[in-house]
């Protein structure tokens, strides 16, 4: 069954493998995955689709939360939140079934980002059946060329955020031993 | 003075600001500029003979003391090398701390000489690690790495530092704070749940403490003794638990599990609750987890979340650091404690009789012979020697579990063992970090023939440093445990077990340059023991024993702990 993971963590090196590791550690296949940078740059937010036996998502979701570089990991797979995808297609329209193609995008909501002699390129959002059926719909006209975004997600419920405050460091501790801050002076 | 230094030498200002006193390493390429400040460096460096083995020793220092282990690298090989160590140090939450040398940044992706994808390989080998490309961060990080692997549930953690980065210039500035927002700490432990775990255990008629290795993790031994005579609740203690609770207290039991007691795994099965304290129901404890303490309702206090619930749902999780749960669950039992004629203290009293019964069925017994010296044998005249007071360092296989059902512990991390991962090779290293780290104190390294062979390079480290070391090899000519399976359960079709052809134990000994001998009569083995003892050095005592012998009692493998196999002849379902 497919896990929607909700993950906020460091923009660092290796956070993204962190990741990624636990699940395929395990065997798990990843379905999708996106990530891109938050407001404060010094973060990612990361959305994964992951076919996970139901038992085993709290134990997935505690790992996560246990990685030095994240800041949460979110089931939301059962909770209240939205998610979409988005589709980028190309279809090759003949001239008799152009207008035909532009009704069906009109009725998904899709927007034309490109059109040329040999057809459309169409952006579309929505979630992932919405999605699967556009895609059928298009290939009905002919040739089509498709790209997804994977899913991304956001909760509907705010969850507080617990971060770990400063500590002191063991250099705070030596500093009796302190002479001009080098101790083997 | 000017603060200005190289990033190698900055290194080793942070190791010795964190107390590091003795690193374990080998030298290599990328190293060479660490190595240069090392020379007039106050921190001691261990050369020892092959990676693996500077990770294990950096274990034993830090099983021994609980103080975060250091060893040391180069790239490539040498990173690859440390690997088994770093995966070891995880499964038994042990703190190291593992820095190598990463090629020049600028080759780094090219397939350079010695390169090799630390960073990526050691990821799920560490609880954390960290790639240095720059001198500006080194400080901050090898602090981050002390912090990460010596707090929480401890665990390895590995720097990777860019040649170039040792050879930086940079200003010094010490580190004054740590801040990891996303290093989830908690340690306090929900004292409404506390509360109620002290109701759950005087409400329970046939209580059972499970303690494990995050006892002595916490240093919550002490703790662990007060809550097991505050409640008079039987006590076992897991493998990597042994010496948590003294061996010679009157409520310890024994270990539980595969190669446990009857009465221990007896008592799991039968309890009415488990007080689980710092465990992970490993399999080697619990056998076919749906048969294991059918009839308990379980406590269960981690400091890792992630614990709670992995394998065995508990009625009551406490996440937190058991020295801090431990004084506040004794506190509410005080305080919630009922009067002595409660029905339920009166079948806890009927609960030690039971258990009493179990002890006395079927005792743990060593077996004696006049002919040939018997494993078990072997051990009780260790044990006699320690008195529960040495450091015994164990390699894996038969020889351990002896040892861990026959030596006896009265205090925490005198027991070091590769519990989780069972990585031969590991006691002859272990045992070195623990002597450079307890000098004062006797250090066995029981080991058996196989793993001896594995560690061999290090007797030079061990002579070079005159480590008084006992070795003891218990050698039965097989890679024994590999040789109890094929026989019980593969028709004794014994394939590739067969260890012929061990060296010499005198000659071996003295080519490197101190005593060893070999004995095979049990009329020796008191005297030898005492030799090896009283010498001043290290010793080397190679010990025939017989050759066959099983571990018993055994669950076998998927099997209830219930189901225990108690001796050679055939197998003893004992009815529920």
């Amino acid at each position: 069954m497919i896990q929607v993971i909700s993950l906020l963590l460091e923009n660092k090196p290796g956070a993204l493998m962190r990741v990624t590791g636990l699940l395929t550690g395990r065997g798990y296949n990843i379905e999708s995955l996106t990530v891109a940078r938050t407001l404060d740059p010094t973060l990612s937010r990361m959305t994964i689709a992951v076919d996970v036996e139901p038992h085993l998502r709290r134990q997935v979701i505690k790992q996560m939360n246990k990685l030095v570089n994240v800041l949460q990991a979110v089931d939301l797979t059962d909770g209240p939140a939205v998610m979409r995808e988005m589709v980028l297609l190309r279809v090759r329209a003949s001239m008799d079934s152009r207008t035909a193609i532009l009704k069906e995008a009109e009725i998904f909501a899709a927007r034309i980002v490109d059109s040329s002699v040999e057809g459309f390129a169409i952006e579309a959002t929505g979630d992932t059946e919405k999605m699967d059926e556009f895609i059928d719909v298009m290939r009905s006209y002919g040739d089509i060329d498709v790209t997804r975004s994977g899913m991304v997600a956001v909760s509907l419920e705010a969850k507080k955020l617990r971060l770990s405050p400063p500590v002191p460091a063991a250099a705070e501790s030596a500093k009796s031993k302190d002479r001009n801050g080098v101790l083997n002076a | 003075m000017s603060n200005l230094m190289s990033g190698a030498r900055m290194l080793l200002e942070c190791l010795a600001r964190e107390g590091v006193d003795v690193m374990f390493g080998y030298p290599g390429g990328v190293t060479l500029p660490l190595y240069d400040a090392m020379y007039d460096h106050q921190v001691r460096h261990v050369l020892v003979r092959h990676e693996e083995n500077a990770a294990f020793a950096a274990e034993g220092y830090a099983r021994s003391t609980g103080k975060a282990g250091v060893c040391c690298a180069t790239s490539g090989p040498g990173a690859t090398n440390l690997v088994t160590g770093l995966v070891d140090a995880m499964m038994d939450s042990i703190p190291i701390v593992a820095i190598t040398g990463q090629v020049t940044s600028k080759l780094i992706g090219s397939d350079a000489f010695q390169e090799a994808d630390t960073f990526g390989i050691t990821r799920s080998c560490t609880k954390h690690n960290f790639l240095v490309k720059t001198i500006a961060d080194l400080p901050q990080i090898v602090h981050e790495a002390f912090y990460i692997a010596s707090t929480g549930r401890p665990g390895p953690v590995l720097i990777d530092i860019h040649k170039d980065v040792f050879q930086a210039q940079g200003h010094y500035a010490p580190v004054h704070a740590i801040h990891l927002p996303g290093y989830k700490l908690v340690t306090d432990g929900h004292s409404g749940q506390i509360r109620r775990a002290a109701q759950m255990i005087w409400e329970s008629q046939r209580p059972f403490v499970y303690a494990g290795g995050g006892i002595i993790a916490s240093a919550a031994h002490e703790e662990l003794a007060r809550l097991v005579e505050t409640v008079d609740a039987p006590a076992v203690c897991t493998l990597m638990g042994l010496g948590s609770l003294p061996s010679s207290h009157p409520n310890f039991i024994s270990m539980p599990g595969m190669h446990g007691s009857y009465a221990a795994n007896m008592g799991m099965t039968h309890a009415d609750l488990l007080i689980a304290l710092g465990v992970r129901f490993d399999d080697r404890v619990t056998g076919r987890l749906a048969a294991f303490a059918p009839r308990a309702k379980v406590i269960h206090v981690d400091i890792d979340p992630a614990e709670i619930g992995k394998n065995r749902a508990p009625d009551l999780p406490i996440v937190g650091d058991l020295k801090k749960v431990l004084p506040k669950l004794i506190k509410s039992l005080l305080d919630l404690k009922p009067s002595s004629g409660d029905l339920n203290t009166l079948h806890r009293r009927a609960w030690w009789k039971q258990i009493k019964e179990w002890q006395a069925e079927h005792p743990l017994t060593p077996s004696f012979s006049a002919t040939e010296i018997k494993p078990q044998h072997l051990m009780v005249e260790i044990d006699r020697l320690s008195g529960g007071e040495a450091i015994v360092s164990a390699d894996v296989g038969q020889h351990q579990m002896w040892a861990a059902q026959f030596i006896r512990f009265n205090h925490p991390r005198l027991w070091l063992n590769s519990g989780g991962l069972g990585a031969m090779g590991f006691g002859l290293p272990s045992a070195i970090g623990a002597q450079f780290a307890r000098p004062d104190k006797l250090v066995f390294a029981i080991l058996g023939d196989g793993g001896f062979q594995m560690s061999v390079p290090e007797l030079a480290t061990i002579s070079s440093h005159g480590l008084p070391i006992k070795i003891i090899v218990m050698n039965n000519g097989y890679l024994g445990m590999v040789r109890q399976w094929q026989e019980l359960f593969y028709n004794n079709r014994l394939c590739a077990v067969e260890l012929d052809s061990f060296p010499d134990a005198d000659l071996l000994a003295r080519a490197y340059g101190f005593k060893g001998r070999t004995i095979d009569k049990p009329s020796e083995l008191s005297d030898a023991l005492h030799d090896a003892v009283r010498e001043p050095g290290p010793y080397l005592l190679n010990v025939r024993v017989a050759p066959c012998d099983n571990v018993y009692p055994m669950v076998p493998s998927g099997g209830a702990i219930n189901e225990m196999v108690l001796g050679p002849p055939q197998p003893v379902a004992v009815p529920n």
